[in-house]
């Protein structure tokens, strides 16, 4: 079905938008001019993250401006002003200094959404290592197979979540040389220290040393089609991505009160979770609970949220909620909303016109490009399905593969695979110790997105699906491989194979065709069986849902499981053509 | 039903979701999903379940009134015909 475009009129809103001439803003764009909108560190010592989003505030009149309102789960408030932030910050940086943490080391995060978080983040990046998240969700496997590949320094973790998964694998992790736990007043061995004593102990004062753009500052794992997680690099010049998409995308003023429900396990968690509002000087609400609608909309109404970054599931989850629950709620301060994760069905966009009176902004970017690049502005016609017109500054294409190595770019209306052109600041520098997989993802001078999509004669971006097999699970990615892997190690599984099974709310669901091995018979209970065995390792986030036996798997000559197929049943699709398959029926 | 019974159900549920934990050793006070690490998706799943199981109509708007065992056992023994 088709949805008309749905037009603005901008002079009757409220906050007039920062980016409202599209063709010329973007004809006039350049990376030097927003580099020189940034301060720099004092004295042309380079650019870091932490001085952009926190001390140039902290040093100014923006000292005591809240920076972070923290909502408990237990339904307390906390204020962090800029000023706390570079304080709780400088001292992690020393923190880590005493600890003799060198330039480049990684420190790894695995607590959640808690007020640590953010001086922890900063702390980080003043000292010149490098930030890297991990959702609480994982299961043991996923968080030792990042660790191990990150090269994990220092872990900071809670007391939970270092019993269940950490302890038993310390022994892998040889390169691990403290973890800090936030929950814990006395330290528990050498090796296992309390945070909250090292940071009463560090000073408050911190310098940032020289910082080179070019440093890695955040390191994201996210998963590939085969083989082990990928860690994208992104640097300190990032922060020029996130600044010029705070403004023409968020469309961060002064006096907003931002919130973005990203977790930060997630790239979104942290660029626009952490970041971006603060280099805008914005209120920032965090709220420490999962999703829940009324909680949700309670938050909107008592933090006056003006400007709401949010995901397709929760949307969707949001839309099967009567809408007398809204209907309830003062959301009369909410003035912009976004989305991104996956696409956003126009029924949503429309669901959000119709009852929050305000139509949901969808935009596209990935973990590698580090920022958004693709998106439906505050102030412009939005197209219901679209993800909207690239940034300015970023320059996309449809590409179709000739060969191996060139391509050739299409013109509007042709589907193909998108692609940006290389060179954007925040672009990913590194797939860390996969120089081979870094450079398969260019051609030329061309990234290649692995999303296939179509432009429309307009310039508007419509997405058809992805390239490979990933599965796209309520936002995230979750590769195939890692979830197979999983489950052959399970006695009774011979082979196993995962695909995205459309889902209404999630998008895809992770499914997994398991051949047994013989003596094993497929019933119901064996079926909990390996749920209950995937949860355990994978974690909720990335295990499979659901299980169906199978007499043997679709594979190609050389013996690769053909996912596409089975997805292409699954759903009743016609398979196309199977000529060069083995073993190609299933019961 | 009584709350022993109405208890069987819920932990069933809450077996299919994550199989691999043991419900009972949940406090009453304890947020369930955390606890059992259920996302928000499949905890939906949980709370149809429990609409098949006992004939009681969950809003999804009600979905935060559920959290801990405590809770749900009340909330569903109130309802229960």
């Amino acid at each position: 079905m088709f949805f008309q475009p749905i037009k603005k009129n901008i002079k009757s809103m409220a906050v007039q938008p920062n980016l409202t001439d599209y063709t010329t803003i973007r004809a006039e764009f350049s990376w030097e001019a927003v580099r020189r909108e940034l301060s720099g560190l004092p004295g042309g010592q380079g650019l870091n993250i932490a001085y952009e989003a926190v001390d140039r505030h902290a040093e100014g009149p923006g000292q005591n401006r809240i920076a972070i309102r923290f909502l408990g789960k237990d339904g307390g408030v906390s204020d962090l002003s800029y000023g706390d932030l570079r304080d709780r910050s400088n001292r992690f940086a020393n923190l880590l200094r005493s600890l003799k943490v060198d330039k480049g080391d990684r420190v790894f995060w695995l607590a959640g959404r808690i007020p640590d978080l953010y001086p922890i983040f900063f702390g980080t990046l003043k000292n010149l290592n490098v930030f890297c998240p991990l959702f609480a969700a994982f299961g043991p496997e996923p968080v030792q197979q990042r660790l191990e590949r990150g090269n994990a320094r220092i872990l900071v973790t809670n007391r939970k979540q270092y019993t269940k998964k950490i302890a038993p694998l310390l022994n892998r992790l040889p390169e691990l040389r403290y973890i800090l736990l936030v929950d814990s007043t006395e330290d528990i061995n050498e090796q296992v220290l309390s945070l909250p004593r090292l940071m009463a102990e560090a000073a408050d004062m911190f310098t940032i040393p020289p910082t080179d753009p070019e440093d890695m500052a955040i390191l994201h794992f996210t998963s590939g089609t085969t083989g082990l997680p990928k860690g994208a690099v992104h640097v300190h010049n990032a922060v020029q991505t996130h600044f010029i998409t705070g403004r023409y995308v968020l469309d961060l003023h002064q006096d907003d009160i931002y919130w973005c429900t990203a977790d930060p396990g997630w790239v979104t968690g942290t660029s626009y979770g952490i970041i971006a509002p603060l280099l805008h000087g914005v209120i920032s609400i965090v709220d420490e609970a999962d999703f829940e609608p009324e909680r949700w909309y309670r938050i909107l109404q008592e933090q006056k949220v003006t400007v709401w970054y949010t995901a397709p599931t929760a949307i969707r989850m949001l839309m099967r909620v009567p809408e007398e629950l809204p209907g309830k709620f003062d959301l009369s301060s909410l003035r912009l909303v976004h989305s991104v994760g996956e696409p956003l069905n126009p029924e949503a966009v429309l669901w959000g016109q119709k009852v929050l009176g305000l139509l949901i902004h969808d935009n596209w970017w990935q973990t590698e490009t580090g920022g958004i690049m693709i998106a439906n502005y505050a102030a412009l016609e939005v197209r219901p399905g679209s993800m909207g017109l690239p940034l300015p500054g970023i320059e996309a294409a449809i590409l179709t593969h000739l060969d191996a190595e060139s391509v050739r770019v299409e013109e509007s209306d042709v589907e193909g695979e998108l692609a940006l052109r290389r060179g954007w600041p925040s672009m990913f520098r590194a797939y860390l110790h996969d120089e081979e997989r870094y450079q398969k993802c260019f051609a030329g001078e061309w990234y290649l997105t692995g999303d296939l999509a179509r432009r429309d004669a307009d310039g508007y971006y419509w997405f058809i699906g992805r390239a490979d097999d990933i599965i796209k699970t309520a936002g995230h990615m979750v590769g195939p491989f890692e979830v197979e892997s999983c489950l052959m190690e399970h006695p009774a599984v011979a082979e196993a194979g995962v695909i995205g099974k459309p889902e209404s709310t999630i998008g895809e669901l992770v499914k997994a065709f398991v051949v047994l091995k013989a003596g094993y018979k497929a019933t119901d209970e064996l079926s909990h069986e390996l749920i209950g065995f995937g949860r355990g390792r994978l974690g909720s986030a990335v295990a499979p849902k659901e299980i169906d036996f199978v007499d043997n798997l679709p594979k190609t000559r050389s013996g690769k499981i053909m996912r596409r197929l089975l997805k292409a049943r699954e759903l009743n699709l016609p398979v196309g053509d199977t000529s060069t398959l083995e073993g190609s029926t299933t019961s | 039903m009584n709350q022993e019974q109405l208890q069987t159900i819920i932990f069933a549920e809450l077996k299919t979701i994550a199989p691999e934990s043991d419900p009972a050793e949940l406090s009453p006070d304890e947020n369930i999903r955390e606890a059992l690490d259920i996302d928000s998706y499949s905890f939906l799943k949980v709370l149809v379940g429990l609409n098949e199981q006992t004939g009681v109509d969950i809003p999804e708007a009600d979905y935060g009134k559920l959290s801990t065992l405590q809770a749900m056992t009340e909330y569903l023994a109130a309802r229960i015909r």
